[in-house]
């Protein structure tokens, strides 16, 4: 195509299909975010293909006016790798919930971070079922009560982040729907990331769970409990940025002041600091931002340069030399 | 090597020879070593190989025993035959299990240093047959292996212990020697098997070489046999096994259709071979992708079909239950996917190394909702390259997952295979959707198919998935008669396949006392078993089925023109009821479910027994 790039709009990444959500859900904010994103993104709308699961958040393609696979529960990473590794060319995008990827879809997430598929994966994560209408989620707290737990849960909830670091996950990111500015900003750097990005967005549930995020995640709590992560700054946090992290004995971290708290560094080969920072829950900060995000080669370049690297050893495609391969023998006319 | 050639030989026409042993004997080596000599010599052939699912099963119990299959012949064979001419029992354990299978009077090879009492014990013998009598009535060669072989490779530079592990090629060349065989492509071979590890190389070479002088020496037999080439059907052929005709089958339907393939797969047998069969051939536009799962496998593979590629996934009976959910949804989104089963013995893990063909059910009803597709089956091993061609062309002409049903038998065994001329190949075209006018993702062709717009096309950007399809637009709908439409839309698709096969065309008598139906791989045993009730003067047909679903139209008119049908199966009668339920036809069972093929025998036997039974009486004549 010749036909100069028009400039995308938000409006251009929108579908006619009417959005579906509950009233005040915090979906709609992540929707627009990323309506809003795709336009600078510079990807034509063609080639952008959101694939999702089972649940509420697993809507979501339908929104966009892109491809899109809506599949069946758990299993959108698998399906996004089928794609992927189909056309490398495209951006391929995974959007999913606490219950989809983490439950029944546990291993294919996994999997999708371990082989570092060139994918964006947004986790909705409400810490609860929402399509189902309130059952308790591997992210729900321990001794939550549930219309399926109404004794509270007896199992410990998953940590995503440190699921996914453990998974092997080359990007790592965690953010908030309620804080347009944060959000858009990890969502543009999982964007621009080459391989698995993984991003866990706390996202309100107002009719099954809601305020599961309130005590951390306000506007006006986050600064004092939320550790906002950028590379090459020290890991400090509060109103006044005068509580830092440090590396204390015994192998730990440990609050301080300020002044000498660890340096973040996302791009760490290693994954301890990224892990550390990924365990902290309250009363310690969490996390907040790109956790890591290193480089490494991607399942759909390395299996392309295995076919190339084939042709090129084994020379051109002859289908006929091929069926004739191995021990072959003639029976004549004569002899029949 | 020079060979003083026999005196005398004695020509027959064909010779059933089984090798048997402990899974580490190396049995399936030596029988695939003896078939591609067969296979060279211009012999027909048919190949059972037959083996424990566990690696190395304890050694010398009748657990452990691995043992494989030839006939072959002078004529056309269809089957691996019912009863060896020629047994090799490397132990206690293989005479134990095979012994009854031996034809009366036939060879058998044993090898007497393993008869010791620990191992009689092991193997279940209460004494020992060598000296009991359970041999008589046999043709019996006792054969130290142990101190022949260790003594012909003395000098070669290997231990004792990979001296031993050379007994399978000393059988070997004793068995060539038996059939008077061609030793050099074989030493041609063993060179290039073990090129890596000369020693080795050159101690199989001469345990070969000793069994055939062996033969010679001891005059095993008067006259050792010759069974001449067979007259085949003029051209180039090869040897081989149904998984690796089904894999070529799949690179070629790439090739043919211009299409990329995408195999998606998770190891389990019977059907892993396939998967390491195309790693082979990707620069054939194959990706070949190993899962995490059964589910991770066919999902990816609906990811690759909605992407423009063409996905397969293979598996057997307890990776198709997984796949059960994904099924349904390329029912849904109505696109190209090609699900090979290669059937073994159930229910759950059931018999894992052994054949059966009960997952028809499962293959043609086994999934929640209306929820159809087209089943296709194999009949033999070379006939798993056209059927998988056929799966994938149906798949991509009709936007529809197609199942391909394979089994245990026909993907390890083997026979030889005239090659097809490329240019006789079917060729397909994916269509893909480019034009923006128009354009619905769920607007149908003739056939009926769906628009088949892949990513990267501009200006058709649209969504789609498992929740009820708008009939036009494809837009998620919950509308109460839509459903209904497109519930009978999806089938009606499916049933419009048949219309486009050719005219069921019965073998043999195409009216008759007896047809026969059969499907997959049962080919063999039902075509020699007719072959030889006919020649009892009995008027049989057969119709072996490659369409299961649809099924052809003209089926019911075909069989109308029999007294009786018969519809022999390796289960307790899936196709009978299958065909009772979908066209009213009443068909008597043989069942067998053993985890094995059918004999020869078994087949004839009831087809003579129906046709007695079914005969006209004395007023219907008059």
């Amino acid at each position: 195509m010749t036909a100069p790039l028009l400039k995308l709009t938000k409006k251009d990444f929108t579908s006619d299909q009417e959005v579906r959500w509950c009233p005040g859900c915090a979906d709609f904010a992540i929707l627009a975010a990323v309506q809003k994103l795709m336009p600078e993104l510079n990807v034509p709308r063609e080639k952008v293909v959101f694939v999702s699961g089972i649940g509420c958040s697993s809507r979501f393609p339908y929104y966009m006016n892109t491809y899109g696979f809506h599949g069946i529960h758990g299993r959108a990473p698998a399906i996004a790798t089928g794609v992927k590794m189909a056309n490398p060319d495209l951006q391929v995008w995974v959007v999913t919930g606490d219950g989809d990827s983490l439950s029944i879809g546990g291993n294919h997430l996994i999997h999708a971070l371990r082989r570092n598929v060139d994918l964006k994966i947004l986790l909705f994560d409400n810490r609860i079922y929402g399509l189902t209408k309130g059952q308790a989620s591997p992210t729900s707290e321990l001794g939550k009560k549930t219309k399926s737990s109404p004794l509270g849960t007896v199992d410990r909830p998953f940590n995503p982040l440190t699921l996914v670091l453990g998974a092997g996950a080359t990007f790592v990111a965690r953010t908030v729907a309620n804080d347009m500015a944060h959000m858009t900003q990890v969502l543009r750097r999982a964007a621009a990331h080459k391989g698995s990005a993984f991003v866990e967005i706390w996202q309100n549930c107002p009719v099954f769970n809601d305020g599961a995020f309130e005590q951390w995640a306000e506007k006006d709590v986050r600064d004092d409990s939320l550790v906002k992560l950028e590379h090459g700054k020290p890991l400090v946090w509060g109103k006044n940025k005068d509580k830092g992290l440090r590396i204390g004995g015994n192998f730990s971290l440990e609050m301080g002041s300020a002044e000498g708290a660890v340096v973040h560094d996302e791009k760490r080969e290693d994954v301890t600091l990224a892990l550390a920072l990924s365990a902290l829950e309250p009363p310690w900060p969490q996390a907040f931002g790109v956790l890591r995000a290193v480089e490494k080669p991607t399942l759909e370049v390395l299996a392309r340069e295995q076919e190339k690297a084939a042709a090129a050893m084994k020379g051109p495609k002859d289908l006929a030399a091929l069926l004739q391969s191995g021990d072959t023998w003639e029976v004549g006319t004569g002899e029949a | 090597m020079s060979v003083p050639a026999p005196r005398s030989q004695q020509a027959i026409q064909h010779a059933v020879v089984r090798f048997a042993g402990d899974s580490g004997d190396g049995m399936q080596l030596t029988g695939t070593e003896f078939t591609r000599e067969a296979a060279l010599h211009g012999n027909d052939l048919a190949t059972f190989p037959d083996y424990p699912a566990e690696i190395r099963a304890p050694a010398g119990t009748t657990a452990g025993v691995s043992g494989y299959q030839i006939q072959f012949a002078a004529h056309e064979v269809f089957s691996p035959g019912d009863q060896p001419d020629t047994l090799v029992a490397m132990n206690p354990a293989a005479l134990k299990v095979h012994l009854q299978d031996l034809k009366r009077g036939g060879l058998l090879i044993v090898n007497d240093a393993a008869f010791e009492k620990g191992d009689l014990e092991r193997a279940g013998w209460k004494s020992n047959p060598l000296s009991d009598g359970s041999l008589e009535g046999y043709r019996v060669i006792r054969i130290n292996f142990e101190k022949l072989v260790t003594q012909a490779v003395e000098g070669a530079g290997v231990s004792a212990k990979d001296a031993s592990r050379c007994k399978n090629f000393f059988a070997l060349g004793l068995v060539f020697w038996i059939y008077s065989r061609e030793t050099e492509r074989e030493e041609i071979a063993i060179r290039a098997r073990f090129a890596k590890k000369p020693e080795l190389a050159e101690a199989n070479l001469r345990a070969f070489r000793a069994g055939y002088n062996y033969g010679e020496t001891i005059e095993a037999l008067d006259a050792p046999f010759t069974i001449p080439p067979a007259k085949l059907k003029p051209g180039k052929y090869r040897n081989i096994t149904g998984n690796s005709a089904l894999a070529l089958g799949l690179v070629a339907a790439g090739q043919q259709s211009g299409l990329r393939l995408f195999f998606g797969s998770y190891p389990i047998t019977p059907a892993s071979d396939i998967l390491h069969e195309l790693s082979r051939y990707r620069r054939y536009d194959v990706t070949t992708f190993q899962a995490e799962d059964e589910i991770a496998a066919i999902a990816a593979a609906i990811g690759s079909s909605f992407t423009g590629s063409l996905g397969i996934t293979a598996s057997s009976g307890p990776g198709l239950a997984l796949k059960t959910e994904a099924m349904g949804l390329a029912v849904m989104t109505e696109l190209p996917l090609v699900i090979i089963n290669v059937q073994r013995g159930g229910p759950s893990t059931g018999l894992p190394t052994k054949t059966e063909q009960s997952d028809l059910f499962q293959a043609v009803y086994g999934r929640n909702g209306e929820c159809p597709l087209a089943v296709i089956a194999s009949r033999s091993p070379a006939d798993c390259f056209e059927t998988a061609l056929e799966a994938c062309r149906i798949a991509v002409e009709y936007r529809t997952p197609v199942i391909m049903l394979s089994d245990g038998s026909l993907a390890n065994g083997s026979e030889p295979w005239l090659l097809p001329r490329v240019e006789d190949l079917p060729k397909f075209s994916p269509n893909f959707a480019t034009d923006p006018a128009g354009f619905h993702p769920y607007k149908r062709d003739e056939k009926m198919a769906r628009a088949w717009a892949i990513p990267g096309t501009p200006g058709l950007e649209h969504r789609i998935g498992g929740l009820e399809k708008d009939a036009l637009t494809g837009n998620i709908s919950y509308d109460a008669l839509n459903h209904e439409k497109m519930v009978r839309t999806r089938a009606e698709k499916i049933r419009r396949i048949a219309d486009a096969f050719p005219k069921t065309q019965p073998y043999f008598d195409d009216k008759g006392d007896v047809l026969v139906i059969g499907w997959g791989g049962t080919y063999g045993s039902i075509t020699q078993a007719v072959i030889e009730a006919r020649a009892s003067g009995i008027r049989v047909g057969h119709v072996h089925l490659r369409h299961i679903f649809p099924l052809p139209n003209d089926l019911s008119d075909v069989a109308a023109r029999y007294r009786a049908i018969l519809i022999p199966e390796l289960n307790t009668g899936q196709l009978r009821l299958h065909l009772r339920g979908q066209i009213g036809l009443e068909g008597i069972g043989l069942n067998k479910i053993q985890g094995k093929p059918f004999h020869v025998a078994e087949v004839r036997s009831a087809i003579e027994s129906l046709a007695r039974r079914s005969a006209p009486s004395a007023k219907e004549i008059a």
